[in-house]
Parts: structure tokens; C-alpha cells; sequence
């Protein structure tokens, strides 16, 4: 007697989101089966894989990634350069300089370096902001102007700024947003109703309901994304079918495993590995959960996680 | 099939003697059909009773019992297929796979991981010693890997080989993972015999679920399911949709832990093996049998599995204690947190990137976070007075100098009248604060 699969196929899905113009922009969503399970049904678009780089550009510190950068001394010239990464689907620039508590650029020079990388690159954009809300705040408005017409996602509205952005963005200039919260299932619900009652269709929406790394709390982030995808699959709660996008690059490489030196701690060995099974493990760990697309730095992590998903399609 | 309660209640003596400790039978037989309670707790059910709902009442998974002595693991017995739902009970256990080319290499090599994360120890369980068509050599692997003074698995599916291999081994209680459709019978045997758990696989999950039924039939119970190495896919397909079958279905014939073998999945690939590992670590691996294992590949797959496999309804904690850091002596500054493991990881990870050395000062605080632990009457002036009395901190440590965290700012002048003779400082609101915090403090 064969074994009788019951495949768990929904009526529900995820909703589908755009981001970037002409025959590279890519779609996440649009699945009406649990993550990465392909054989309940047909995945439509596969999870992307982005590269982030910051406005300070690459770390020259991780030689691996110094290699792949060599060459390219601006910030534009590594966006570029990270096109021809193997795997990557969009660049992530990362404006940390922005932070108010760090180096406090101004509006108007991360504005002129988001021009200067949509430019050069060949790839759909996602920028993810200083992390200062009253600072994301005055930069999105003024950088989704800058970037009409290319259909850049920008992370990230919060609880706290999301009307100014959300209006510049999406509805003045016609770009995408994601609406972040920090790993709690209902604070990612309520913020999907905020912006939706503002006149903003799921397909301008993506999720970023926050994440850690492997060892530091990973339980909220599954149990956080798993509950999600089973709200949106299985209830059809339509709040909550917007597609997952996770960066977590800067998390990756910034727990105590990924930075201290194998000085301190020599039976650790290099720390470009640590930082690469960091990003690798954490990242295949929210694609199991129910990310539709992760943002890595190193090009190994990139290559690993973009094979990964493509042998289980 | 999950029973209700009335079914069970029809079956029950109907006394309301109380001996089981519940009021009367119909509470009994609720508690029962919750899975709260199990039916031998009653002493009067007839054995046509028991017999009865033995099957329909027992767990949708079995547990199998692997190794010996204080190698000794459970496997399976899940429950739920999302740990949000409840928790989930045998974490995923890591093996790695020798052979008889690089058995002396890899030993010393897995004898290497073994540290302590959170009062777990963290090292390679199981070694998985493949059998590579020479009998000979293979008991000879079996033996050095004996040594290793792990649980093995015997990767074999040549009768002779098992048999031998078995011989030197058995009293260990290794995982025999080598049944299929062609050799179950014979496997099975010797399996029992030795009273080991069997490892089944198969060609694909029609295959398997046949020889899984088919040793059923012969009365063996003792089974691992293997997911197969035909691709990535098709093992993560087998591995989920075997556990679903189990805990969704209520198909008992895939109720059994699973083995992925990512060895042969992603040969001489250590990115793709970390990738897998931690697939199958969240995703529904028993048994997750590596190439090898280094530092950079177990930091993070032993800290994901952590984390998936604590008890949502109970936070992890670390042991109460004085945790130097940065190679802090007596001299060396005090502060303190609470026990919840997030922060402290959090926290200690901060001062670590300072290089101050600190004192860190971890009382019992209910392994909440901060503002909870504040707020639940767990971190206050007088448990923080009570915990370094209790220590004996004042004759470890010289300094008087203790750092509170910024959230429970408001203890400082309480603290300051509990603890006579100590400065109380005030640390930023948020961990991210600390390095600058740290720095100029000492500056």
C-alpha cells in the first residue's frame, strides 16, 4: 500500500510585490505553500538573496569580501561590482552613516549617494535606512523623489514614521516600503493596518518583522515568521500576506562569535568563516520560517544561500 | 486517530474512585484524551480496555532510546510540528560521518568541539561510521571509532558487515542504519538481537512507508527513518512530509525520528553542510549526520539549536554567578543584568567588544528581561543586596563600583542604602550603549 501524502496546498497566498524595472526586477511572494515547501505545490517566485553594502562600502577587513570589492574604492563602484556577485538578485545599500549617534551625514549627501549608486547599478535597489526613525523620516521622502521611476523598496517604516514615508513614497513617488516591527506577530499586523488604512495596497508592502541570529533569541524569529506565513496560508488574514524580507547582515557580523579575533580565541579559528556560517545558518533558519528574501554581505554566504534555495525548488 | 473523551470515559470502570487524582472518571478520561494524563494512571481498566485504546491513545510519535549509560539520547516523541504550538522535546542531535580514509583525521577533530553555551554542553554526539564495501576495514573504523567514546551509528547495509560490527559494538546501543526493501528481514533480526534502534530507508517514500509497515508486521518497533540522499529536495520533501504524515495524519507508520544524512547530501561543501545542518535542525531532523565539524560551523548550529528547542512557556537562563570578563579580576569593576539568556549574551557580548574588564553579576532573577524582572519584584535593591551577600562578593572582589542597567535606573538610591560602601552607576538604556559607556567611564 503507497503512502498517501495529504500535500498542504492553500487558497490563500502571499501577496506579491515588485521591485525594480525592466527584466531585472524581481518579484517576491506570490506562494500558496509553506516556505520552501515545493513539493506541496509550485513556489512561484523563489526566495532573492541581496547583497548589502553600506555607505562606507565593503569590509576591507574580511578578506574574502575586500577580493571580490578590489578595485571598486567607491561606494557606486561596489554596488555595481556587486551585481556580477554569483546569486544575488537586488543590492541593499545600507545608509548607517545617516545615524544622528554615528556619523550624522547629512540628508542631502545620502540622497546624492543613492542617486550615485541607482545609477551605476543593473539590479533593483532596496535602501535600508540610518535606523533613527525621526532621521528615516526626513531622508525617504526626499530619496524616494530622488530615485521616481525606478521602483526602489526602502527600509524602513516603523510604528512611529510611517505616514510621512509611506505618503512620499508610495503615493507620491510610487515606490515600495517596508513596514518593520520588531518580532512580535501583532505588532507586524497592526502596522500593516496602519498603512493599509492610509490608502496602500499589499503590493507596495513588504515585511520586515526583525530578526536575530542563530543563538541569540532565533526562537521569537521562527516562532514570529512561522505564525505569520500559518495567518496568512491558513486563515487568509489578508494583513499579514505581505512577503517577509530580512537584512541581517549587520547582525550577522556583529555577535560575540563573528568579532572577536582568533587572537582571544584561537581554537575559533579565522573569523571570516565565523561570519559566513553566521549568515549562512541564520539565513536558511528565516527562509525555513518564512522569509521570501534575506540580505547577506559576504559573497560566499550569497553563493551558499542562493544554491540552497535553488536545489529545493 | 486522537480519541475524545467520552470514547475513553465509555471505557473507564465508572467508580469515580479517585485513585488516578482526579475527581471522577469523566475528568479522568478528559485529561486522557488532552494527553495530560496517561490510561495506566488508572488501576482498574480492564484489559480489554486498555487493549482497546492502548493504540489509539498512545503518542502519534514514538521516542527511541539510542546509546547507553551517559551516551544515552531520546529521539522523537514530538508533538507538535511548530514549536509555537507547544515545544518541541528531542533536540536534533549532530553526527559525523567517518570512513575507514579518514577515520584517524576526523576523531581527534570532533573531540575538539566541546564548550558549554547556556549550561548545554555543546559537542558532536554521534559518530556515523560508513561501511565502503570492505568488511575488514569497516570493523576495523568501527573499533577506532569506538574509541571516540561517542554513540555510533553503524552506516551499513551488508548483513555480514552489520553482524560484525555489531558484535564489537552492541553494548553501546548504536543506531543499525541500514534496512531496506531487499535486507529488512534479515537487518531486523539482527537488530533485535542486539537490541539496537534500526535505521530504515528506501528509494523513495513508497518505499520506505512498505518497509516501514513490513517490519512493523514483524513486531519491530525500534525504527529511525532514514530520508535518503537521491537530492537536497527530496530529502527535505521525505523529512517534512514524513513528520506531517505522523503528527498531522495521525499515520503511526511515519511516527519515527528521521535521519538525514547532509554527508552525501553536499559532499566537500562545509558552507551547504552548515545550510543543511541548520535546515533540518528547524525543520525536522532527528539525527543530522555531517562531513565534519569545525568552530565556525558549530557556533551558530548549536545556538540555532538552542533556541528552536526551549520550551516557548520557559525562558532560557544562565546559572546565577560572578562571570569575569575580559579577564576581570578582583580589581575589576562590578555590573550587573539579569539571568534572562538573551540579555546576558546581549550584555556580555557588549563588554566583551569594550575589552574592559568587568565583573558581570548574574542573580536569579526569573530569567526574565529586565523591565519584567523589575516589574515582577525579581531585580530589586534587595535581592541584588541579598544575592552579593549571599556570594560572598565583597571578599572576591575589591572594587565597590557596580553598574545597574539604564532601565532600572530608580533602584540607584535604594541600592545605595542596601549595599553602604558601593558607588552605584547607571549604564545606557540599551545594550548598543555600553562599549562607548564603558569606555568612557574607564577613560
Amino acid at each position: 500500500m503507497p503512502f498517501k501524502p495529504t500535500p498542504q496546498k492553500f487558497n490563500a497566498s502571499i501577496k506579491e510585490v515588485v521591485i525594480g524595472t525592466g527584466d531585472k526586477a524581481l518579484t517576491l511572494g506570490g506562494e500558496q505553500v509553506l516556505p520552501l515547501y515545493s513539493f506541496d505545490g509550485e513556489i512561484k517566485n523563489p526566495p532573492k538573496v541581496g547583497v548589502e553594502i553600506t555607505d562606507n562600502g565593503p569590509d576591507k577587513n574580511i578578506p574574502g569580501i575586500a577580493a571580490f570589492y578590489a578595485g571598486a574604492d567607491t561606494v557606486p563602484d561596489a554596488a555595481a561590482k556587486a551585481c556580477s556577485m554569483p546569486g544575488v538578485s537586488f543590492i541593499s545599500l545600507a545608509l548607517e552613516g545617516a545615524d544622528p549617534n554615528g556619523a550624522n551625514k547629512s540628508v542631502d549627501d545620502c540622497v546624492a549617494l543613492c542617486k550615485a549608486v541607482s545609477d551605476k547599478v543593473t539590479l533593483p535597489l532596496v535602501i535600508q535606512g540610518s535606523g533613527n526613525m525621526e532621521k528615516d523620516k526626513e531622508l525617504f521622502p526626499k530619496i524616494a523623489e530622488a530615485l521616481q521611476g525606478k521602483n526602489v523598496l526602502l527600509l524602513s517604516a516603523k510604528e512611529e514614521n510611517y505616514k510621512p514615508i509611506a505618503v512620499a513614497a508610495v503615493q507620491a513617488y510610487g515606490q515600495k516600503i517596508g513596514a518593520e516591527s520588531s518580532v512580535d506577530i501583532n505588532l507586524a499586523k497592526q502596522l500593516n493596518v496602519l498603512v493599509s488604512q492610509m490608502g496602500i495596497t499589499a503590493n507596495s508592502v513588504v515585511m520586515n518583522v526583525g530578526c536575530a541570529v542563530a543563538g541569540y533569541g532565533f526562537e521569537y524569529v521562527a516562532s514570529t515568521m512561522e505564525r505569520i506565513k500559518g495567518a496568512a496560508l491558513v486563515q487568509n488574514d489578508t494583513m499579514l500576506q505581505m512577503p517577509i524580507i530580512t537584512p541581517l547582515g549587520t547582525d550577522a557580523w556583529s555577535v560575540k562569535e563573528t568579532v572577536v579575533s582568533e587572537e582571544d580565541f584561537p581554537e575559533w579559528g579565522p573569523l571570516e568563516a565565523r561570519g559566513v556560517n553566521m549568515e549562512v545558518s541564520t539565513a536558511v533558519a528565516v527562509l525555513a520560517a518564512g522569509s521570501n528574501a534575506v540580505i547577506l554581505r559576504h559573497p560566499e554566504s550569497i553563493a551558499t544561500i542562493s544554491k540552497f534555495i535553488s536545489d529545493l525548488m | 486517530m486522537a480519541l475524545k473523551g467520552l470514547d475513553i470515559f465509555k471505557l473507564t470502570p465508572k467508580t469515580n474512585c479517585k485513585e488516578c487524582g482526579t475527581p471522577t472518571c469523566m475528568a479522568f478520561a478528559m485529561k486522557v484524551a488532552q494527553g495530560a494524563l496517561t490510561l495506566d494512571k488508572c488501576p482498574h481498566m480492564s484489559p480489554e480496555a486498555l487493549a482497546q485504546l492502548g493504540e489509539a491513545t498512545a503518542p502519534p510519535m514514538k521516542a527511541i532510546t539510542i546509546g547507553a549509560g551517559d551516551k544515552a539520547y531520546t529521539l522523537g516523541g514530538e508533538t507538535v510540528l511548530f514549536r509555537h504550538d507547544k515545544t518541541f522535546v528531542s533536540k536534533s542531535l549532530y553526527a559525523v560521518s567517518v570512513c575507514s580514509d579518514c577515520v584517524d583525521k576526523k576523531l581527534p577533530e570532533i573531540a575538539k568541539i566541546d564548550y558549554e553555551r547556556i549550561s548545554e554542553r555543546m559537542f558532536v554526539e554521534l559518530v556515523s561510521v560508513e561501511y565502503k564495501g570492505d568488511k575488514a576495514a569497516f570493523v576495523e573504523t568501527v573499533k577506532k571509532a569506538q574509541a571516540a567514546n561517542r554513540t555510533l551509528i553503524l552506516d551499513v547495509k551488508d548483513l555480514d558487515a552489520a553482524k560484525a560490527a555489531l558484535e564489537i559494538v552492541k553494548a553501546g546501543k548504536p543506531v543499525l542504519n541500514g534496512a531496506n526493501e531487499s535486507n529488512y528481514k534479515e537487518m531486523s533480526a539482527l537488530a533485535i538481537e542486539a537490541g539496537v534502534a534500526l535505521g530504515v530507508g528506501g528509494a523513495n517514500l513508497d518505499a520506505i512507508y512498505d518497509t516501514v509497515k513490513a517490519l512493523e508486521t514483524l513486531g519491530n518497533k525500534n525504527l529511525i527513518i532514514d530520508v535518503g540522499t537521491v537530492s537536497v529536495k527530496a530529502a527535505f520533501a521525505n523529512a517534512v512530509q514524513i513528520r506531517r504524515a505522523a503528527l498531522k495524519d495521525g499515520d503511526r507508520s511515519f511516527g519515527y525520528p528521521s535521519l538525514v544524512n547532509i554527508a552525501k547530501l553536499a559532499s566537500g561543501n562545509a558552507a551547504m553542510q552548515t545550510a543543511l545542518a541548520s535546515l533540518f535542525t528547524v525543520k525536522y531532523g532527528s539525527i543530522v549526520v555531517l562531513e565534519s565539524m569545525n568552530y565556525a560551523q558549530a557556533l551558530p548550529l548549536y545556538g540555532l539549536r538552542q533556541n528552536i528547542y526551549t520550551d516557548p512557556q520557559k525562558p532560557m537562563k544562565v546559572e546565577p554567578g560572578i562571570y569575569p570578563i575580559n579577564g576581570a579580576d578582583e580589581n575589576a569593576l562590578c555590573a550587573t543584568t539579569v539571568d534572562f539568556a538573551l540579555t546576558y549574551f546581549i550584555v556580555s557580548g557588549e563588554i566583551e567588544r569594550s575589552g574592559i574588564p568587568v565583573n558581570l553579576l548574574i542573580s536569579d532573577a526569573g530569567g526574565y528581561s529586565v523591565l519584567t524582572a523589575w516589574a515582577a519584584g525579581k531585580l530589586s535593591a534587595s535581592s541584588m543586596a541579598k544575592f552579593i551577600k549571599e556570594q560572598g562578593v565583597e571578599d572576591k572582589i575589591k572594587s565597590r563600583s557596580l553598574i545597574i542597567p539604564g532601565k532600572v535606573a530608580v533602584l540607584k538610591g535604594e541600592l545605595e542604602e542596601s549595599l553602604p560602601g558601593w558607588k552605584i552607576i547607571v549604564a545606557p538604556g540599551e545594550a548598543v550603549g555600553v562599549v562607548k559607556f564603558l569606555k568612557e567611564l574607564t577613560a
